[in-house]
């Protein structure tokens, strides 16, 4: 508990809160009216959302002939989307899980928005390969069940059925840990809520009371849930990876690709992150919960993964000139200098150089700077991909069969509608639930608060006398025990 | 206990440190708490309430040992080409054997999560007696906001026991005491 924490380091709530004003802080945003700003988003998400409907019905209507996809770039932009998705969907699970695992208390300020978008994120980039097998309402089809078809099973020995496996656990374990998170939470605003919507948030919070032995048990289910979403986050983009890794295509089946897609993942996911952390932060006014020692943490976070997906951008172009084998050398050739060369630039550009900004510590702890490098990373990562797959089948062996690609607008439309679907559900998720993780704040606000009283702690920080010296007590003794 | 009626004498704390303190003072004069409440879980409680460890890693553990099994047995009794298995449709891709174990981990992998997270997640519900729907009686609403709660059961106590309770709700710092029947 408290013995780990050095007093160098920054409080993680800032403001000199107690409980209750936490509770009042985290809470309170569901309580009132959505203000003008709320009520513009998501009208305008609806209204994306709607288009990105109209356009999947144009395709499931027209068939995917309706992409420009084609026989050459058969993977095109809508798998560029899935991976671009499945990777933003990413941070939450790590923040919640991996932070939790290494003990990194600043997680609790923003695992709980993180989480909700990765789930958003995963719904978002689900779209893209159901919509892609031309037939969705066929897509049961996917799932191994005794069947009259022969029986006709998958395939257990392709990384597409691996990747099924992969994101349908994924999506079902992270709303399951979310979830169970965010009970507690509920039942704190079912406590404080009157009429309908105290019974609404009756039903949701499931009962909740905060007894001890339920506090015991809902601890140990945190830790194993996050001990078992540790390797499958690592699985789920090893997997994805693994749908190019496994092939016979020249700039796709290399062996760096599982830990490159991980730590692009990461990469993203917390881009995104600090995306909507700097807005959702000035909306509610959670400054004092997400600090700029979180938004520094995130970017150093941002910093190393960046770094080390360069890395990888460098270390494949390396391989290729290596092996001297002519095909992959031609496929990196044409991915630097073919006629996708602006991706390529757009790719390096904003992963590997612009978190390099990151270096100093002065644009590291800046809002602005931050916002627009996250920015920067969400394009970054949506080029990588866009290299990686159409890229790469835009000259196949085949110089006859050579194409270029560019989306349809049918193709653009879905890609928009699923930003639609994800501040959609973001926006709906700001109102109704607490975006911070509330009890975690508040278990966390003694030892990490600003308003520290343990035996170092500085004269000037003395807000609350009254609990003053049993916390110096209880300091020392925990020290001892350590 | 369905149906029968608990009377309920509980003490509000307005810090986590003072309900521990009064925990241990409980404890030390053997008085039969019947359930502490708190908005979050407080480090070091368990053990100071003397409450068993728990155990759902180990359903964890059974039902994650269900998820390999179902996938590993599921998917050899498919395929085939095993000892123990002929194979229900078995089928050749790129000449590899039918039963060609390292592809099969990552779904095996998958399933085990699966089912360790559903079943865990499931148990945890149930054990707690929480569900959609479920209303459990609620002491006082600033529980889950910023009071601790001491709770004890005074079915058919004497007005000296109760004494003794108030007297150690007054004694440990208790900011409120209030009765209720849940």
């Amino acid at each position: 508990m408290s013995a780990a924490v050095s007093r160098i380091r920054e409080p993680l709530i800032e403001g000199h809160k107690n409980y209750h004003q936490i509770t009042e802080d985290l809470i309170g945003p569901t309580e009132k009216a959505p203000n003008m700003m709320w009520i513009v988003a998501f009208t305008l998400s609806v209204i994306t959302l709607g288009y990105g409907l109209f356009s999947l019905c144009w395709t499931f209507y027209f068939g995917i002939g309706a992409w420009n996809a084609n026989r050459t770039i058969g993977w095109a932009y809508d798998i560029t989307n899935f991976v671009w998705w499945i990777g933003i969907g990413h941070a939450g699970t790590l923040i919640s899980a991996i932070l939790l695992l290494f003990r990194q208390r600043w997680r609790t300020g923003v695992n709980r928005a993180a989480e909700a978008m990765t789930i958003f994120a995963v719904m978002c980039a689900g779209i893209f390969p159901a919509t892609h097998t031309g037939r969705p309402w066929f897509d049961f089809f996917m799932f191994p069940y005794p069947n009259t078809r022969g029986p006709l099973w998958v395939n257990f020995n392709s990384p597409l059925l691996w990747d099924l496996f992969a994101i349908s656990t994924y999506f079902t374990v992270s709303l399951l840990f979310w979830y169970t998170g965010l009970v507690p939470d509920l039942a704190t605003v079912r406590d404080r809520a009157k009429g309908v919507r105290k019974k609404i948030y009756a039903f949701m919070s499931m009962g909740w009371t905060g007894k001890a032995k339920h506090w015991q048990r809902h601890e140990y289910l945190s830790l194993i849930l996050a001990g078992i979403s540790t390797p499958l986050v690592l699985s789920v983009h090893t997997i994805v990876s693994f749908d190019f890794a496994t092939s016979v295509i020249p700039g796709w089946h290399t062996t760096i690709f599982p830990p490159y897609f991980v730590a692009g993942a990461i990469f993203s996911g917390f881009a995104m992150v600090q995306t909507l952390m700097v807005i959702t932060r000035k909306c509610f006014s959670l400054e004092g919960y997400i600090t700029t020692n979180h938004i520094e943490s995130m970017n150093k976070v941002i910093l190393v993964t960046g770094t080390m997906v360069g890395s990888a951008y460098l270390i494949e172009l390396f391989v290729a000139w290596y092996s001297g084998y002519v095909y992959e050398q031609f496929a990196f050739y044409n991915r630097v200098l073919g006629p996708y060369y602006w991706s390529y630039i757009g790719m390096m550009g904003c992963n590997l150089l612009a978190p390099q900004v990151f270096w100093s510590k002065k644009i590291r702890r800046n809002i602005w700077w931050t916002f627009f490098i996250s920015i920067f990373v969400n394009i970054g990562m949506w080029f990588e991909r866009f290299v990686i797959i159409a890229t790469t089948l835009a000259r196949d062996y085949l110089p006859s069969s050579w194409s270029y690609y560019w989306p349809s607008w049918v193709e653009i439309g879905i890609y928009l509608g699923t930003f639609g679907l994800f501040f959609t559900l973001y926006l709906i998720f700001a109102r109704v639930a607490p975006v911070v993780a509330t009890a975690e704040v508040k278990a966390i606000l003694k030892q990490y608060g600003d308003q520290y009283l343990g035996p170092d702690a500085q004269p000037h920080h003395h807000h609350r006398h009254d609990e003053e010296e049993a916390d110096v007590h209880n300091d020392g003794d925990e020290k001892h025990h350590h | 206990m369905k149906g029968q009626h608990k009377e309920v004498l509980f003490g509000l704390y307005n810090d986590e440190e003072v309900l521990m303190s009064a925990i241990k003072k409980a404890k030390k004069q053997h008085l039969d708490i019947m359930d502490v409440y708190s908005p979050f879980p407080i480090h070091g409680m368990d053990t100071v309430l003397e409450l068993e460890e728990s155990r759902l890693h180990v359903v964890g553990f059974i039902f994650g040992m269900t998820g390999t099994l179902t996938a590993l047995i599921g998917i050899s009794w498919i395929f085939g080409g095993s000892l123990m298995f002929d194979g229900d449709w078995p089928t050749l891709f790129g000449g590899k054997p039918y039963w060609s174990l390292p592809a099969f981990i990552p779904i095996t992998f998958e399933m085990t999560v699966l089912f360790c997270a559903i079943g865990m997640v499931v148990v945890f519900y149930i054990i707690c007696g929480l569900g959609f729907g479920v209303n459990n009686p609620i002491l006082d609403d600033r529980i889950t906001d910023d009071k601790f709660c001491i709770a004890f059961q005074t079915n058919g106590m004497d007005e000296a026991d109760m004494d003794k309770l108030k007297g150690f709700f007054s004694a440990t710092g208790a900011e409120e005491v209030h009765t209720k029947t849940i």
